[in-house]
């Protein structure tokens, strides 16, 4: 396979995915740590590498109302966010997964105000993945151009037409520079198959876009979205299968085990601190400690099966969220409890919630967490979520010894009155 | 790993210095890099930092860089005696100074003090310092040769520039190499 190799971004790697997909229609409003995917497309366009309707638009809620009208029309469309951004298009996004809208969006993941920051953390895009859209989550800028063209193979297979959001960290991905391969344009082309949309709209096919349910069927149509997304699991492994044959990459379907057959300690990703676990991973097991990594690259559709194999022989998981659902726990926490809650009760389990606006997670703290996991199958701790190296002194408790609680516990105090 | 860490003034190509090492030794020197800026808000003349990773193995881990096989200062007046503290034990910095002297016979010569934007000056006219830089630190860390630098420069310049950048790389490097013997 012939390709060329290119120091780039996160974003430019992107950008080269979307320009090799050539996707006749897109539209997309700037927003750090998006900005460069959109800067990079409107030149390519402009100097023809990419032949594509760019259209300018004053904001997100319009890119991607423009990216429904033309994806009815059956073209192939694209657009890319991140953050407020992502917030002001949420109305859109249960129209483009309702209405069955193959549109590919990248997302650049940054935290949410307030506090305002550009800083990355999963906030944005786990708010929104009750919307309908299946949800991608990468490690490196590779992997980010690989399934940037797989997103459009998945979204508009016949059997899934439901869009799909490619999640990016803010900055530790989109302004990393790295050494990406880059396939030929009609290699990509040949693999990437034509939008054949049956539902298309056109004089010949006049349809109704915004159309209206009533009690009596609005379930059906939500059954069929529901169904189209766990049916897109097959098209998730075949579309990975077939590009692997062509491109000779492949990144282990909707969740990839690290050194999890007989992985007794399982820390559980999602994102760019992959790579970081899994470095700490390898020096565990040279110290003799049976320590594994998942890294969930789909949380919608939710690798289920996957977790649950892969922590067959797991005494203790952690879940690391880079996000919090206030007054509950992390979002990956819920859904990885909810299918290890099938069939793995007496797994003790942990949920780190680290990497908030941006903040580093160091290895050093991935060691602590599997010292933690172990130390954790003795004394039990009551309360399962943690936040990584919190800066203020706080009266929970967690595996401290009871002195220690106590000591915090008047300095807490002391804080907040 | 060796761990790098760029200062520089916004403007300065303090972060373009750390993009055209990583792309050099990762493009033609068979090994991995990883580049980024200190991420945020950027301003013209306001202190910036930027970073290189770079290993014989592809770099997994994304987080901080806290202890520096090199911090290269491309703005001497960013240096900080402190700074000293954030090397590994072989750990050296790197200066850009008009005063290479000045920094003989501190800290143990673990400072390498180049006139960096003297011999800007004098090829290109103007004092910037960053492509200079790349090849101090190749010269002192021994990653890079001036071949792999002039090959990553042909995707930043053209014609007239590229050949005064690469001059800038030759003599710069030369010189470092005389310092280093000493």
């Amino acid at each position: 396979m012939k390709a060329i190799r290119k120091f780039i971004s996160g974003d430019d790697a992107v950008a080269e995915a979307v320009r090799l997909a050539s996707p006749d229609f897109i539209a997309a409003y700037p927003i750090t740590p998006q900005t460069v995917v959109v800067e990079r497309l409107s030149e390519m366009v402009e100097d023809g590498s990419l032949v594509s309707e760019f259209m300018h638009v004053e904001s997100e809620h319009s890119a991607l109302s423009a990216c429904m009208g033309a994806s009815a029309m059956g073209v192939r469309t694209f657009t890319a966010t991140s953050s407020q951004g992502l917030l002001y298009m949420a109305e859109c996004l249960p129209y483009a997964s309702g209405g069955r809208f193959p549109i590919v969006m990248m997302n650049g993941n940054r935290s949410v105000a307030l506090p305002w920051s550009i800083y990355g953390d999963h906030r944005d895009s786990l708010s929104q993945l009750d919307s309908g859209w299946i949800q991608i989550y990468v490690e490196d800028a590779q992997e980010s151009l690989d399934m940037t063209i797989q997103a459009f193979a998945i979204a508009e297979n016949a059997e899934v037409l439901t869009p799909v959001m490619i999640n990016l960290d803010g900055f530790l991905l989109t302004h990393t520079y790295e050494l990406v391969e880059i396939p030929e344009k009609d290699i990509v082309g040949s693999w990437l198959a034509p939008v054949d949309n049956p539902y298309a709209m056109n004089f010949d096919n006049p349809r109704n876009m915004g159309f209206s349910s009533q009690p009596s069927d609005n379930t059906e149509f939500k059954y069929q979205q529901h169904k189209a997304v766990e049916d897109s699991r097959k098209i998730i492994l075949e579309t990975e299968k077939s590009f692997e044959q062509i491109f000779g990459r492949s990144y282990g379907g909707l969740a990839a085990g690290f050194m999890c057959d007989d992985a007794e300690f399982i820390i559980i990703t999602l994102g760019s601190v992959t790579g970081t676990c899994r470095t700490v991973v390898r020096e565990l097991r040279k110290e003799g400690i049976k320590a594994g990594l998942i890294k969930i690259r789909f949380m919608r559709p939710f690798p289920t099966d996957e977790i649950i194999g892969l922590t067959t022989n797991a005494k203790a998981i952690a879940v690391l969220d880079r996000d919090i659902s206030f007054g509950y726990e992390g979002t990956v926490f819920t859904n990885v409890n909810s299918a290890l809650a099938r069939t793995h009760n007496d797994i003790l389990k942990m949920n780190y919630i680290a990497g908030l606006g941006g903040r580093d997670i160091p290895k050093e703290s991935i060691r602590e967490i599997f010292k933690e996991l172990e130390e954790g199958l003795t004394t039990r701790p009551d309360k399962a979520v943690k936040f990584l190296n919190l800066n203020v002194e706080t009266d929970e408790k967690y595996s401290d010894s009871e002195d220690n609680s106590t000591q915090h516990h008047r300095e807490g105090v002391l804080l907040w009155s | 790993m060796t761990e790098i860490r760029w200062h520089g003034r916004g403007g300065q190509g303090a972060f373009t210095a750390s993009k055209l090492f990583g792309e050099a030794v990762a493009l033609y020197g068979g090994l991995h890099a990883l580049a980024f800026p200190s991420f945020g808000p950027e301003r013209r003349g306001a202190p910036v930092l930027a970073f290189t990773k770079i290993s014989a193995e592809k770099i997994e881990d994304r987080s901080d860089i806290r202890k520096c096989d090199y911090i290269v200062i491309l703005d001497e007046s960013l240096f900080d005696g402190n700074f000293i503290n954030d090397l590994k034990p072989e750990g050296k910095i790197i200066i850009n100074t008009s005063l290479p002297d000045k920094y003989k016979n501190h800290y143990d010569k673990r400072i390498i003090a180049v006139d960096a934007t003297g011999i800007s000056s004098s090829v290109l006219g103007k004092p910037i310092a960053n492509t200079a830089m790349t090849a101090v630190l190749a010269s002192v860390s021994g990653i890079a040769e001036p071949l792999i630098l002039y090959k990553a420069l042909k995707h930043y310049f053209k014609d007239e520039l590229l050949r005064k950048n690469m001059e800038i790389i030759t003599r710069t490097f030369d010189i470092s190499q005389n310092i280093i013997r000493q």
